[in-house]
C-alpha cells in the first residue's frame, strides 16, 4: 500500500487512501463508452504490465539532465527520478515558505493542520484515475506559501524516468497552497530519458486564497513512449488570479484534465495552451470551469497545430451556477491541420443557469491562410519558412501571458524547433 | 526588363487575363488602369507568382528569363516586389524581424552570408527615415492593428529595404489620405532610378499626379485595350471608363 510505509495507520490520509482504493476498484479505468473519454482510449496502455514501484534508485548527473531545467535562471527544484525524490538534483526551502516534499508533509506533525484542511479536498473522488493516484501515490511536491509571501524564484517540479524498469507507472501527487496575497510561479515537466514505456498519472491540487496569484506552466515535451494523464484541481477564493499554461509538444498520449472551481467573487481563471504535434501523438485537453459565485471571469485560449498522424481533442466545459450572475466566460480553440491524416475533435460544453452572464466560445479548424503564405513568399521567404513563421504567429498570442521571460524564450525556441526551421531572427 | 507576351491566366477554368502584352524597360513607370474586375490585381498577382492562378498561355519574362517555373520567393529573389492591396497581419513578428528574415533569405538564395546586424540596423534607419516612419512602429507586430495608411507606408518601406528591380504597386493609393499619399509617392520617387522600373496599378488618376507615369495602359476584360502617355490618365479621370469599353467593342 502506497503511503503505508510513511503514514501510520491512524493518520487521516490512511482512510482517504482506503476509500480511494474502493472507489477505483468500483469504477476501474475509464473507457471509451464514457462521454468524457470518447476520443481517448487507454486500452493500449492497460495492456502494458507496468511496475508501480521501481526496485532500485537510479542516480542522475545534473550535467546529463541540465537541459530539461530552466537553467538560464535560478529556480527552486523538486526533482524525482523514477518517482523517488532526488535530493541531489533538488533545491528545496523552508525559508519563510515551504517548498518541499509530499512525503515529509504527510509525516511531520507541523504540516498536519494544512494536510487536514487541504489534502484530497478539491480532487475529485469520482474520477477513477484521480482515486487511483490517491490510493497509490507516495511522493510529490508540497508547496505552502503563507500570507503575503512570494518565493524568491520560480519552482520547477521535474519528474525523470530513467528506464530502470521495462515499463513504469508513476503516480505523483502535488499539493500547493497559496495563502492570502501570496504569489507563486511553477513550472512542471515530466521527462523520460529512454524509450522504455512510462505512464504518469499525476494529481495536483492547488488552493489560491483571497488575492493570491498563481502561474502554473506545464511543459509537455516527452518521448514517443511516454504517456501522461494530468489531473489538476484548482480551488480559488475571492480576487485570486490563477493562470495555467499547457505546452503540449510531445508524448505518446497526453490527457490534461484541468478543473477550476471558483469559490469566491472577482476571481480570474485563465487557461492557455499551445499544442504542436506530429507522428502518432495524441493530446486531449479537457477543461472545466465551474463558476459558483457572481462577478468572476474565466479565459480559455487553446491553439493547436497538428501534423502527420497526430490527433487532438479539446473539450471545454463551462458551468455557470444560477447565483453566479455577471460571469464573464470566454473560450477559444483554434486549430490548424497541416496533414491530411491529422485530426482534431473540438467541443465546447456550456451549462449556464444564470441569466446575466457573458459567455463566448469559438472553435476553428483550418489550414494555413494561402494569402498570408503568398505575402511572405513574395517577400523572398521560402514556403517552408513562411509556413513556420505563420504557425509561429498563430501560436504566439498564447505566449504573451507567460510572465517568466526566460521560459517564454525557451518555449519560443521549442516552437521554432517543433516547426522544423530556424527562423532568421532571435526569438 | 519585363516582357509579357500573350498572357492568359485564370482560376479553375475561368479565364481572367485574356492575352496581355506588355513591355516595361528599366527606368520606366507604367500605370495600369481599368474598371473593377478588369483583371488588374490578377495581373499583379500572376507576375508575382501567386499559385492560385493558372497560366494557360503566354509568357512572363524578366531580364530574359522565363518565370513560369519560379515560385513567388524565387521571383522576389530575382527582383520582383508586389505591394499588396491588402497587406496581411502577422502577429508576434515585428516589422524589424520580418525584414531581417526577408533580407537574409534573399541573401541566402544568392549564396551570401546574413547581413551583419549593425549594417541591417543602419539600413533600417535610413529607409525608415525616407518614409517618415518612427522607431516604435518598427517594433510592432507586422501590420497588426495598423491603419490603412500605415499598412501602405509599411509596404513601401519593405520595398525600400528589398530594393527590387521591378516594383508593382497594387492599389497602393486606396485608403490613403492626402498626406500619406504624398509620403508614399515621395518614397517611391526617391527609390526610382534608371535601373529599376515601377508598375502602378490603380483605379484612379490621383496617385499619378505624384508618381508620373511614362505610359498608361487601360485594362478591360483581361486585355490591354488602350495605351498612351500620361494624358490618357487625365482623360480617363474626366470621361470614366465607358468610352474605352465602347471603343473596345467597336
Amino acid at each position: 500500500m502506497a503511503f503505508e510505509s510513511n503514514v501510520d495507520i491512524d493518520h487521516p490520509v490512511h482512510d482517504v487512501r482506503v476509500e480511494a482504493m474502493k472507489n477505483f476498484e468500483m469504477k476501474g479505468f475509464p473507457n471509451k463508452k464514457l462521454e468524457a473519454w470518447k476520443y481517448t482510449s487507454l486500452n493500449s496502455l492497460q495492456k502494458v504490465d507496468f511496475s508501480i514501484f521501481p526496485k532500485e534508485v537510479n542516480a542522475l548527473e545534473y550535467k546529463d539532465v541540465k537541459k530539461y531545467f530552466l537553467h538560464e535562471m535560478d529556480t527552486y527544484k523538486i526533482v524525482f527520478v523514477d518517482g523517488i525524490y532526488s535530493s541531489f538534483l533538488s533545491e528545496t526551502t523552508h525559508d519563510g515558505v515551504d517548498i518541499c516534499l509530499m512525503s515529509s508533509a504527510l509525516t511531520k506533525p507541523m504540516y498536519k493542520p494544512v494536510i487536514d484542511v487541504y489534502f484530497n479536498k478539491v480532487a475529485s473522488n469520482d474520477e477513477s484515475l484521480t482515486t487511483l493516484n490517491t490510493a497509490f501515490s507516495r511522493e510529490g511536491a508540497y508547496i505552502y506559501i503563507p500570507k503575503n509571501k512570494m518565493p524568491k524564484k520560480p519552482v520547477e517540479i521535474v519528474h525523470f524516468a530513467t528506464g530502470n524498469e521495462a515499463s513504469l507507472m508513476l503516480q505523483p501527487r502535488n499539493l500547493i497552497v497559496v495563502e492570502e496575497n501570496a504569489e507563486l510561479q511553477i513550472i512542471e515537466r515530466h521527462q523520460s530519458l529512454t524509450s522504455n514505456e512510462v505512464l504518469t498519472n499525476c494529481v495536483t491540487e492547488i488552493y489560491a486564497a483571497t488575492n493570491a496569484i498563481v502561474d502554473y506552466y506545464k511543459v509537455q515535451n516527452d518521448t514517443a513512449s511516454s504517456s501522461l494523464i494530468d489531473n489538476t484541481y484548482i480551488n480559488q477564493k475571492n480576487k485570486s488570479v490563477v493562470k495555467v499554461h499547457t505546452f503540449a509538444f510531445g508524448g505518446k498520449l497526453t490527457r490534461n484534465n484541468l478543473n477550476f472551481y471558483q469559490n469566491g467573487e472577482y476571481i480570474d481563471s485563465t487557461m492557455k495552451g499551445v499544442t504542436i504535434l506530429g507522428e502518432k501523438q495524441h493530446v486531449d485537453h479537457h477543461t472545466l470551469v465551474h463558476h459558483i459565485e457572481p462577478n468572476c471571469e474565466s479565459h480559455q485560449d487553446y491553439k493547436g497545430i497538428y501534423g502527420e498522424n497526430s490527433t487532438g481533442v479539446f473539450n471545454g466545459k463551462i458551468i455557470v451556477d444560477k447565483v453566479a450572475q455577471k460571469t464573464n466566460a470566454f473560450q477559444q480553440n483554434n486549430n490548424i491541420l497541416i496533414s491530411d491524416k491529422a485530426t482534431i475533435n473540438t467541443k465546447p460544453q456550456l451549462e449556464i443557469f444564470a441569466d446575466d452572464v457573458k459567455c463566448s466560445h469559438g472553435c476553428t479548424i483550418g489550414q494555413l491562410d494561402e494569402e498570408a503564405l503568398f505575402y511572405l513568399q513574395s517577400r523572398g521567404i521560402p514556403k517552408k519558412e513562411a509556413r513556420a513563421l505563420l504557425m509561429y504567429a498563430f501560436a504566439n498570442n498564447v505566449l504573451e501571458s507567460v510572465r517568466i521571460p526566460e521560459l517564454k524564450t525557451r518555449i519560443n525556441k521549442l516552437i521554432a524547433k517543433k516547426l522544423g526551421v530556424s527562423l532568421g531572427f532571435d526569438l | 526588363m519585363l516582357k509579357i507576351d500573350n498572357l492568359h491566366a485564370g482560376v479553375e477554368g475561368n479565364e481572367i487575363l485574356n492575352g496581355i502584352n506588355l513591355e516595361v524597360k528599366a527606368g520606366e513607370v507604367h500605370a495600369i488602369m481599368g474598371p473593377n474586375g478588369s483583371g488588374k490585381s490578377t495581373l499583379a498577382a500572376v507576375i508575382a507568382g501567386k499559385e492560385e492562378f493558372e497560366v494557360t498561355e503566354g509568357t512572363v519574362v524578366l531580364n530574359g528569363e522565363d518565370l513560369e517555373e519560379s515560385a513567388p520567393e524565387e521571383r522576389a529573389h530575382k527582383g520582383i516586389f508586389l505591394s499588396f492591396q491588402y497587406p496581411v497581419e502577422i502577429p508576434g513578428v515585428t516589422v524589424t524581424n520580418f525584414m531581417k528574415t526577408a533580407i537574409n533569405e534573399s541573401r541566402k538564395a544568392k549564396g551570401l552570408e546574413d547581413m551583419p546586424a549593425n549594417q541591417m540596423l543602419k539600413l533600417i534607419r535610413e529607409k525608415s527615415e525616407l518614409l517618415d516612419i518612427n522607431r516604435k512602429f518598427l517594433s510592432r507586430s507586422l501590420n497588426e492593428g495598423f491603419s490603412g495608411g500605415e499598412k501602405k507606408r509599411n509596404e513601401i518601406f519593405q520595398m525600400a529595404m528589398l530594393e527590387p528591380k521591378l516594383a508593382i504597386l497594387d492599389e497602393t493609393d486606396s485608403g490613403l489620405d492626402i498626406d500619406a499619399l504624398r509620403i508614399v509617392a515621395n518614397g517611391v520617387n526617391k527609390l526610382k532610378s534608371k535601373d529599376n522600373a515601377v508598375i502602378i496599378i490603380t483605379h484612379y488618376q490621383r496617385l499619378l499626379e505624384y508618381i508620373v507615369p511614362d505610359y498608361v495602359h487601360v485594362l478591360h476584360e483581361g486585355k490591354i485595350v488602350k495605351s498612351g502617355s500620361k494624358e490618357l490618365a487625365f482623360e480617363l479621370e474626366e470621361k470614366g471608363y465607358d468610352w474605352i469599353k465602347n471603343e473596345a467593342v467597336v
